[in-house]
């Protein structure tokens, strides 16, 4: 009862928003009328009121009742005008109930409550119910019809009914006729039952199965028994295969973000053979200037990624180049050394930034576009953030790709990266060419690094949870190839999904972290190794 | 004999077994005869951090053994102080009995508190000591014996091998973290009482500890130097230099790598299970990646391929450490961090090489010959 209640309000809440839109040009003054008689003297009366609101189908008559039926519907001492009113720290803020208009602020003491019992609760909602199956808006229609469901009874068929024989949106009315098989479930009458089962059959309406299920712990006609079973199975089968879309949606999902990890450290690590154990700390710095772009335009919200990603680029690309030309240029052909130096400079980017911005995690917002999720079905909605981070992180690939294979900085990389001293003997500037490869891997990093603080928590430590991870896709993949990295992350990223359910989260990261090491036994170079001379290297 | 023959060739260890030798007499001289009120008291509490360090010292041997002289970087050595150390917890733990908060006879309180009802298969055995000291020995060989014969079978060197031992770590700091696994989760093993009937919170208790630790790190120098000496040292330095030219004169290669990888494990055990019951406490945290690389940068500091370099990187970084993180908190991870960019650009050798003198230009070693890339034909002690 409470859960059917939390859910009327956020769909009252959303009419709420809607209704305050449009207005229509009916008589206002009846309407009015109608609002002020809602402050009558006896229960008896405002029950006519409130059916006289809502036969005038106002547009703010949804608001009204609404406030009624939450207590906020108040009336002034002084003119008894009826209003709804904002509780503040003192006092209330007034809104004329009738027309919306502002009254402002005033003192406890200046008004009070229309007061209402549980019957005209009962007729509130009922009303409320009815008024938001005649909206004008099907999505809103949609949305009162699945709150519905949970509690539609015998009695509400002639309400269904009649909203279905109006109902012109497709969509809407198929949930309308799910409601009314839901009501026939109840029905004394076998054939109905039955005839209910087969609309029902495959519905995976959560509230469906839920009836079903209770149809079949009471009911005792056989061939009803198995058309519930029969209807129930082919739900379940449903929520099956819609339940492995989600986890595989989950894992390609997570592989996403191992990719966008991953891919700056195949290009350190796989084409110049640099291990930089501060791949993560860029990723961090990159969710950093994501945090400040958005603290220096606190306006443009909607905007701020498109801003964060080109200075995210550029502040990870500027301090890696910084990085190679200062420390890592001096260690090539000493890994091991590389993996020490790049360490220390991994713990003091972390702790610049624990000094400078803050040691805490810092909130990064989402733009409106980010949040929500486009719904498939009842049962299957993908997030709109991972969703637009999954295509993001394909986007950079292919950019990525593109650069290595088309444009001749590419060219060179290859060069130096398959043989420094011929690529120099024919002209390549191989210190810069180093300086650029490390710079475009870093710039990527940070790039990883905004689509991340729209996923993750924003703090000096979040570069070490991703760098063990990072490597392992790249090593997994095989360095030294963009597209062992891209096959690598996806399936580390499903693997691991589809191993939480069984394990636990925890215990799936141990599992994948063992079949790596064990992977690399078999087949040390990764699932694509490089061929050819430079294989040796 | 031993001692003569190493007195001439590697006078910087005996520098280190004379230290080691005074401050056995030393250190329990000050804190035990010496009274509270002279200025020459030394405090139990420096006794324990001293006792600590001696510790410390024994895992960057242990890891200075595989890395200066085989060439093998394994980030993950912390992996095998900390599973020496949970195997003396776990006896530490079993010794507490009926004195812990909820005064269960046999379950440690943690288990008590995860309302399990009997104890697990694997604390079996831990309520006695030499039960323990063999796990001490056993658990860490044994994993390092799995995971070594599986890598260097398949010949993964260089940087995979180090980024598959941190791997290694992290996974096992991910199981340790887990209350299932019976290691007492989050909080790990602690509220120890006494070990061998000693109370640990006594002083000469705590003294003995620190000479155990002295010892321990006294014979494991000896028995690295030994070994590095030996036959089998050359070899072990011939892989670092020449994996494949060496494979190719006819010694198994992973053969030799596989033990000196198993033997250094053990003294990483060893370690842990001396350093536990002086600090205290062991949890996951122990096996976080980080304390594995900061082992690295301890061996960096003191001169890789030495021995005696390693302990002394060991005991100076962490005197800096607990000075600093004291004194100037900010300051110690900035100290950190440069120490290892200096450190690898400056210090190739260490604080070893400095003392030498650069007798020896550093240069990067032919890529083709030394896939793991490490430091030319230096080795080991002056006299080489």
């Amino acid at each position: 009862m409470i859960g059917a209640r939390t859910a009327f309000s956020s769909l009252m809440f959303g009419l709420l928003l809607l209704a305050g839109m449009g207005a229509h040009a009916l008589a206002a003054e009846d309407f009015t009328a109608a609002v002020q008689s809602l402050n009558a003297k006896n229960f008896t009366a405002k029950g006519e009121a409130i059916e006289a609101v809502a036969a005038t189908g106002h547009d703010r008559s949804v608001v009204v009742l609404r406030a009624m039926l939450d207590g906020r519907l108040y009336y002034r001492k002084k003119d008894r005008r009826v209003v709804i009113v904002e509780r503040l720290d003192k006092g209330f803020r007034l809104t004329d109930a009738a027309t919306g208009e502002t009254l402002g602020e005033v003192g406890k003491r200046k008004v009070r409550k229309i007061a209402i019992n549980n019957k005209l609760r009962k007729r509130l909602r009922a009303a409320l119910a009815r008024l938001s199956l005649a909206h004008h808006d099907p999505r809103v229609r949609h949305q009162s019809v699945t709150e519905m469901l949970a509690s539609v009874t015998p009695d509400t068929i002639p309400l269904l009914e009649s909203a279905l024989a109006r109902e012109t949106d497709e969509a809407v009315s198929e949930l309308l006729r799910t409601a009314l098989a839901l009501a026939a479930l109840a029905s004394t009458d076998r054939e109905q039952r039955l005839q209910a089962l087969r609309t029902l059959e495959g519905n995976i309406q959560p509230e469906v199965a839920n009836r079903i299920r209770r149809l079949l712990d009471k009911e005792k006609d056989g061939a009803v028994r198995a058309a519930a079973q029969r209807a129930l199975t082919a739900i379940e089968d449903k929520l099956k295969f819609y339940g492995f879309l989600e986890t595989l949606f989950f894992g390609l999902s997570l592989g996403s973000v191992l990719l966008l990890a991953a891919i700056g450290l195949a290009i350190t690590f796989g084409v110049m053979g640099v291990i930089n154990m501060a791949h993560g700390e860029l990723i961090m710095l990159g969710a950093y200037t994501t945090y400040l772009v958005q603290a220096l335009m606190p306006d443009h919200l909607e905007y701020s990624l498109l801003v964060a990603i080109p200075a995210a680029f550029l502040v990870s690309g500027l301090f890696g180049i910084a990085i190679e030309r200062g420390v890592i240029r001096f260690l090539y052909g000493r890994p091991l050394e590389t993996l020490l130096a790049t360490f220390g400079i991994s713990l003091l980017l972390q702790q610049l930034v624990r000094t400078t911005i803050s040691a805490q995690n810092v909130t990064v917002a989402n733009p409106q576009w980010m949040s929500g999720s486009l719904e498939i079905n009842p049962v299957l909605s993908l997030t709109y953030n991972r969703l637009y981070i999954l295509l993001f992180a394909l986007l950079v690939f292919i950019v990525l790709l593109l650069i290595l294979k088309k444009t001749s900085l590419g060219l060179q990389v290859r060069a130096v990266s398959q043989n420094r001293a011929m690529a120099r003997a024919i002209g390549i500037r191989s210190g810069w060419v180093d300086a650029m490869t490390f710079g475009l891997g870093s710039g990527i990093a940070g790039v990883a690094g905004v689509a991340l603080s729209q996923l993750t928590n924003v703090g000096p430590n979040m570069g070490q949870a991703y760098i063990i991870d990072s490597f392992m896709v790249v090593v997994f993949g095989g360095v030294g190839n963009l597209w062992g990295t891209l096959v690598g992350a996806f399936s580390l990223g499903v693997i691991n999904k589809f191993l939480e359910p069984w394990s636990g989260a925890v215990l799936a990261k141990i599992v994948v972290l063992v079949f790596i090491i064990l992977f690399i036994q078999k087949r040390p170079r990764g699932l694509f190794p490089q061929k050819g001379r430079s294989a040796e290297h | 004999m031993l001692l003569k023959r190493l007195y001439e060739s590697d006078r910087g260890g005996m520098i280190l077994l004379a230290a080691l030798l005074l401050a056995a007499i030393v250190v329990p001289l000050l804190n035990l005869a010496v009274p509270e009120s002279s200025p020459f008291h030394l405090s139990t509490y420096t006794v324990t951090l001293l006792g600590k360090y001696l510790c410390f010292a024994l895992l960057a041997l242990a890891l200075d053994l595989i890395w200066g002289y085989c060439g093998i970087l394994s980030l993950g050595h912390g992996a095998f102080f900390a599973l020496g150390g949970y195997a003396m917890g776990m006896y530490l733990m079993r010794q507490i009995g009926e004195r812990g908060v909820y005064g269960h006879p046999v379950l440690p309180d943690f288990m008590v508190f995860l309302n399990w009802q009997e104890l697990p298969w694997y604390w079996h055995g831990f309520d006695m000591f030499w039960f323990a000291v063999l796990m001490v020995v056993l658990v860490p060989g044994l994993l390092a014996f799995v995971f070594g014969w599986l890598a260097f079978r398949s010949r993964v060197t260089g940087v995979y091998l180090s980024i598959i031992t941190q791997a290694l770590t992290f996974a096992l700091m991910l199981a340790f973290f887990r209350n299932e696994m019976g290691f007492g989760g989050n909080n790990g093993l602690t509220d120890f009482k006494d070990i061998l009937g000693f109370s640990l919170q006594a002083d000469g208790t705590r003294v003995g500890l620190f000479l155990a630790s002295a010892i321990m790190l006294a014979l494991a120098y000896l028995a690295c130097r030994f070994i590095v000496n030996s036959r089998l040292g050359r070899v072990v330095v011939a892989i670092r230099d020449a994996e494949d030219r060496t494979r190719f004169v006819g010694y198994k290669v992973e053969r030799f790598k596989l033990w000196l990888f198993v033997f250094s494990a053990v003294l990483a055990g060893i370690a842990g299970a001396l350093y536990v019951p002086q600090v205290g406490i062991i949890n996951p945290s122990e096996f976080s990646p980080l304390n594995s690389i900061e082992l690295v940068i301890w061996v960096a500091i003191g001169g890789r391929g030495t021995l005696y370099g390693a302990a002394l990187g060991a005991i100076l970084v962490n005197y800096a450490k607990t000075y600093f993180t004291a004194a100037l908190p900010e300051l110690w991870l900035f100290a950190l961090g440069a120490l290892f960019v200096l450190v690898t650009i400056f210090l190739p050798r260490g604080l070893v090489g400095l003392v030498q003198g650069r007798r020896k230009p550093d240069r990067p070693p032919p890529r083709d010959e030394t896939p793991s890339g490490e430091t030319p034909a230096t080795t080991g002690g002056p006299g080489a």
